[in-house]
C-alpha cells in the first residue's frame, strides 16, 4: 500500500516498504539528496528533516510514520525563492566547511526555532546534538542567535 | 566549460629550470628538467576558449574560470587558490568562478607539492615515492590534496605565476591592438587601460587575442604591500550550495538516464582476512536483490535500493578468516610497544632532578561525516567512476589496477568530500577498489556502493596508536640538561622536533609491528608527538618549579617565531591572572607543515571530575594569510577536531578486529561541549605554512596541561575520558 506524504508542499504516493527509513525514500525514491546519510542509528543528525514542523532523524524513522504528514527537507526550506532565516544566518557567518552535516543541522535549528523562537545557550546545547566533524560549532551558535534575532521568513 | 573539452593538450612553452622565479625553483628543486610548466600547458583549442594558462580561462562575458587541481573538503582551498591567481591577474573578484580540475595528467600536482617542500617529502605522499630516483612517473600520478600543501605549493608556485602570466598576456594583447607600448598599459579590476589615450577594454574582450600571445617566461609578481584581494575575507564560493541542499557529494550522484543499482558491503573484520564461505540463499530471495557478489575479502549485496541491499546483507552470515590475527588486541599491541621501548633513555649523571613519564595515544578513525561511496560503471575494458577522494588521479590508477585495464580507460569524476582529514588520500582507496569490483560483477550496470558507518569505523586506515617513554634532567637551578624520548607506534619524522634550547634532546624510534592498517590522520605524526613532547616539557617545568609558559619562553631565545607565537597566545589568554578553584590554563606550541601554532586551553574541572574546556586561544604563524575568515575557520575546526579526539576518541582492537562500530561507541563532541575559540594570526616573513592541520597537535597537550593546572592530575593517556579527574 502506498504511503501518502507531502514533501516540501508536494503530494506523493510512495510505493516503498513501510519499514524503509524515510531517509532512503526521500533520497532514492524522490531524488531529494540534500538530506544526508551519516550513521543510520539516529546518532549524528545528518538526516534531520521536519515532520509536521518538528525536527526528526529520518534514518531510523519508518516511511510509514510519515503517512499523512508533511515533510520539509532542506530543499523545501526556502520560501518563494527567499532563503530561510537560518540559511541566511549560515551564509552570513560562513558556517559550513565540508557541508555534509549542515543540511541536518540547519533543519534541526529550524525545528528548534519553531519551538523556541529565542533559545538560550543552554536550550541550544540541549536541542542541537548533531555531529559536525569539521567543528563548526562556535559559528553555528552565533548563527543560531543571529537567526533568532532576525525578522523575516519564518519556517 | 565541460571537462570533455579538455582532452587535447599542447605544450605551448617550456620553461627551463632557473628561468622563472616560481617555476625555476620548482623545476630546479624537483630535478625534473622536462616537467612542463603548470601555467603554460593548455588545451589545443585554447584560443577559441580564451584559455590563457593551464588553470585560467576568461570567456567573452568577462567571467574568469579558475580550474583548481585540488579538492574541496571544507577547508576553503579552491577559494584561497582562486584569490591568489586573481590577485596577480588584477581580476574583479566578483567575476571569478572556480571549478575542480578533471582527473587528467595535465593537472597532476605531485611534483609541485614536492618542489614546494624542498627536500622534505610530505608524509601524505611518502608511500608513493621512490626516494632514490625521484621517479617522474610516480609524481605524475598524484593530484593530491593533503599535507596542508595546496596554498603553499600550488598557490605560491602555480596560481600566482599563472595569474601574473595571464595578466601580462592580456596587457600585451591590448597594447598590440592599440599600437602602444605594454608598459603604458595597466590592468585593474578585470580591465586593461591605456591612460594616455583613454582607451580601455575588459579582460573578456581581450581574452581571445591574449590567448595567442607568447607565454611570458618571467612574469612579475605583485609586492605583498599592494595586495587587494588577499588578506581579505571574501565569502567562500562553495557555501551557498551547502545551505540549500544542492551541493553534490559522491553519495548524491545518480547516473543520468540509467537505472542505477546499489550495493551494501561487508568486509573481512580482521584486515587481511578473506571470505571463507557465505550461504547466499537468504538474500537471494529478498525483494529488490539482484545479486550477491563474492569478492576475495568481502561480500556485497546488489539491489535496486541501498536499504534493500543492506537489509539483505544483514540476512547473511558470511564466514571470514582472521588472517592469523586472532590474538591481536589493544593490550597485546601496547605490551609489544612497552617491550620495544625498554628502559627509559639515559640522562646525565650530574642531574639534580630526573623526570620520567610514559605517554600513550590510541588508534583513531577519521570518521568523516560522509561514509565512503564509490559509483562505477564497468563496460569491457572501460570504466566510469564517480567518487569523493583527495586525489582523483591516483584513484583512477587504483580503479584501473583493480579492473586490470589501462588507467587511460578509466574516467574519474570527483565530488565534494564530506570531510577528508586524510581518509581520502592516495593508498586509502579501498572503497574505490571494492566499488569497481562490485560494479564489474554487474557490468554494464552502474552500481553505487555505499559504506555503512560500521564499515567506515571498522575499516579505516587508522591514526597509529603510540607509546612514548621520556626521561629529562634538570640542574640544581631548575635548568633543563636533557629531554630524551624513545617512542614507538607513531613512526618517524619531523614531528619529534622540539624547539627548546636543551643541550641534549634525542628522540629515537623503536620498532614494534602490528597488523592494524595505518594511514594519515589530520596532522599525521604531529597528532601523537605534539601530545608527548608538549606534555613532557610541561612536566619538566613543574619539576623545575617554574611557570610552564615562562619555562618554555626561557628556552626559545633562538627561536623568535616560536617565542612570538607563545607570547601572543599567553597574552590573549591573560596568562597568569587568577582563576577560580577548579579552573586552569595550559599552554602548548607545535610546528607542523611550516606553521607554528601556540594554544592556551582554559578548562574547568568539577568536584565530581567533570571536565569542561571553556576557551581555547590560538596564536598562529603561517607566514601570511590568504582568506582571513576561512583561515580562522580552519583554526577553529582543527581545535574542535582535536578536542573530540583528545576527550573521547579511541579505536580498540579485540581478536584482530576493531571493536567500535558507530557514533555511539566512537562518540564525538557536540555543540554543548565546544569551547569558545579566539584566533590571532601572526604575519611573519616566513614562507607560507599550511593551515588545515597545524592547529590540531597543540590542543591535546594544552588541555591536559590545563587539567594539571586546575586539579593537579596529570593525564598521560588519551583519550582523557580514560583518566579519572576526581580529586582524591
Amino acid at each position: 500500500m502506498a504511503i501518502a506524504i507531502s514533501v516540501n508542499g508536494k503530494e506523493h504516493a510512495l510505493d516503498v516498504e513501510p519499514e524503509m527509513p524515510l531517509l532512503w525514500a526521500l533520497r532514492e525514491t524522490l531524488g531529494l539528496t540534500g538530506t544526508k546519510f551519516g550513521c543510520g542509528i539516529s546518532a549524528c543528525g545528518a538526516c534531520t528533516v521536519l515532520l509536521d514542523g518538528r525536527a526528526v532523524r529520518s534514518c531510523t524513522l519508518p516511511s510509514s510514520a510519515a503517512n499523512g504528514k508533511h515533510v520539509t527537507t532542506i530543499e523545501g526550506l526556502a520560501q518563494d525563492g527567499a532563503l530561510h532565516k537560518v540559511q541566511r544566518a549560515w551564509i552570513a557567518h560562513q558556517v559550513p566547511q565540508c557541508g555534509y552535516c549542515q543540511s541536518g543541522v540547519i533543519m534541526a535549528v529550524a525545528g528548534l526555532l519553531a519551538q523556541i523562537p529565542k533559545p538560550t545557550d543552554d536550550e541550544i546545547d540541549a536541542g542541537i546534538t548533531n555531529i559536525c566533524r569539521c567543528g563548526t560549532f562556535a559559528r553555528m551558535r552565533t548563527a543560531i542567535h543571529d537567526a533568532a534575532d532576525s525578522v523575516g521568513v519564518a519556517s | 566549460m565541460k571537462s570533455g573539452k579538455l582532452k587535447k593538450w599542447s605544450r605551448r612553452a617550456f620553461i627551463g629550470a632557473g628561468t622563472v622565479a616560481g617555476g625555476g625553483f620548482l623545476l630546479g628543486v624537483a630535478g625534473f628538467t622536462f616537467a612542463p610548466s603548470r601555467y603554460s600547458l593548455v588545451s589545443a583549442d585554447a584560443a577559441e576558449k580564451g584559455q590563457l594558462t593551464t588553470w585560467i580561462t576568461i570567456t567573452p562575458d568577462n567571467f574568469i574560470t579558475i580550474l583548481i587541481p585540488h579538492c574541496e573538503m571544507g577547508q576553503g582551498t579552491p577559494t584561497a587558490l582562486a584569490m591568489m591567481a586573481a590577485e596577480e591577474l588584477e581580476a574583479d573578484w566578483s567575476l571569478v568562478r572556480v571549478q575542480e580540475a578533471p582527473a587528467l595528467d595535465a593537472y597532476a600536482n605531485g611534483y609541485i607539492v614536492r618542489a614546494a617542500g624542498g627536500n622534505y617529502v610530505p608524509a601524505v605522499m611518502a608511500r608513493g615515492v621512490d626516494y632514490g630516483a625521484y621517479k617522474l612517473a610516480e609524481w605524475f600520478g598524484f593530484q593530491v590534496t593533503g599535507g596542508s600543501t595546496a596554498v603553499r605549493s600550488t598557490g605560491e608556485y602555480g596560481m600566482r605565476v599563472a595569474g601574473a602570466a595571464a595578466k601580462e598576456m592580456l596587457v600585451a594583447a591590448a597594447a598590440k591592438q592599440w599600437g602602444v607600448s605594454a608598459s603604458e598599459c595597466t590592468a585593474k579590476s578585470s580591465r586593461v587601460t591605456h591612460a594616455t589615450s583613454g582607451r580601455s577594454a575588459t579582460f573578456g574582450e581581450l581574452a581571445r587575442a591574449a590567448a595567442t600571445q607568447p607565454v611570458p617566461t618571467s612574469p612579475a609578481l605583485k609586492n605583498p604591500d599592494s595586495f587587494t584581494i588577499r588578506r581579505t575575507s571574501p565569502t567562500r564560493l562553495d557555501i551557498p550550495s551547502k545551505v540549500d541542499g544542492s551541493a553534490k557529494y559522491a553519495i548524491d550522484f545518480t547516473t543520468p538516464g540509467m537505472s542505477m543499482l546499489y550495493a551494501a558491503i561487508e568486509m573481512a573484520p580482521a584486515h587481511g582476512g578473506t571470505l571463507v564461505s557465505v550461504d547466499t540463499t537468504p538474500a537471494d530471495a529478498m525483494p529488490g536483490v539482484k545479486k550477491v557478489v563474492k569478492l576475495e575479502e568481502a561480500v556485497a549485496v546488489v539491489a535496486d535500493s541501498f536499504w534493500r541491499a543492506r537489509r539483505a546483507l544483514a540476512s547473511l552470515k558470511p564466514e571470514f578468516s582472521d588472517a592469523g590475527h586472532g590474538d591481536v588486541s589493544t593490550a597485546s599491541i601496547f605490551a609489544a610497544f612497552d617491550k620495544a621501548l625498554g628502559a627509559p633513555p639515559d640522562v646525565p649523571k650530574n642531574a639534580a632532578k630526573v623526570v620520567t613519564a610514559d605517554y600513550r595515544a590510541p588508534f583513531l578513525a577519521h570518521a568523516t561525516m560522509s561514509p565512503m561511496v564509490c559509483t562505477a560503471k564497468v563496460e569491457g575494458d572501460r570504466a566510469e567512476v564517480w567518487t569523493g577522494v583527495q586525489d582523483p588521479l591516483n584513484a583512477r590508477s587504483v580503479a584501473a589496477k583493480a579492473l586490470g585495464i589501462p588507467a587511460a580507460n578509466v574516467h574519474v569524476t570527483n565530488f565534494l568530500l564530506g570531510g577528508g582529514f586524510g581518509r581520502g588520500l592516495p593508498f586509502n582507496f579501498d572503497y574505490v577498489d571494492l566499488g569497481v569490483r562490485v560494479a564489474k560483477a554487474m557490468s554494464p550496470a552502474p552500481v553505487k556502493t555505499i559504506w555503512s558507518r560500521e564499515n567506515d569505523i571498522q575499516h579505516d586506515y587508522y591514526r597509529g596508536a603510540a607509546l612514548s617513554r621520556h626521561a629529562g634532567a634538570l640542574d640544581a637551578d631548575g635548568r633543563p640538561l636533557a629531554a630524551h624520548s624513545n617512542y614507538t607506534g607513531g613512526g618517524n619524522g619531523e614531528a619529534v622536533f622540539m624547539p627548546y634550547a636543551i643541550a641534549a634532546k634525542n628522540a629515537k624510534e623503536k620498532k614494534a609491528v602490528h597488523p592494524i592498517r595505518l594511514g594519515q590522520w589530520r596532522s599525521v605524526l604531529n597528532s601523537q608527538h605534539g601530545f608527548f613532547k608538549e606534555s613532557f616539557i610541561d612536566e619538566m617545568a613543574h619539576a623545575a618549579g617554574t611557570d610552564p609558559f615562562e619555562f618554555r619562553r626561557g628556552l626559545l631565545g633562538d627561536q623568535p617565531r616560536f617565542k612570538a607565537a607563545l607570547e601572543k597566545a599567553a597574552a590573549m589568554s591573560n596568562w597568569g591572572t587568577p582563576l577560580p578553584p577548579g579552573e586552569g590554563r595550559g599552554i602548548a606550541i607545535c610546528e607542523s607543515f611550516g606553521t607554528i601554532a601556540a594554544e592556551v586551553a582554559h578548562v574547568a574541572v568539577s568536584p565530581e571530575g567533570r571536565l569542561k574546556v571553556l576557551h581555547v586561544y590560538a596564536a598562529v604563524d603561517c607566514g601570511d594569510v590568504i582568506n582571513m575568515d576561512s583561515a580562522t575557520a580552519q583554526v577553529e575546526g582543527g581545535i574542535i577536531f582535536a578536542l573530540s579526539a583528545a576527550l573521547l576518541s579511541e579505536i580498540t582492537i579485540k581478536a584482530g578486529r576493531v571493536v567500535e562500530k558507530n557514533f555511539r561507541d566512537y562518540p564525538m563532541i557536540h555543540i554543548a561541549d565546544a569551547p569558545k575559540v579566539t584566533t590571532a594570526f601572526i604575519r611573519s616573513d616566513a614562507p607560507l605554512g599550511g593551515l588545515g592541520e597545524p592547529c590540531v597537535p597543540p590542543l591535546a597537550p594544552a588541555v591536559v596541561n590545563a587539567i594539571h593546572a586546575a586539579v593537579g592530575i596529570r593525564v598521560r593517556e588519551l583519550p582523557i575520558k580514560n583518566t579519572s579527574l576526581k580529586k582524591t
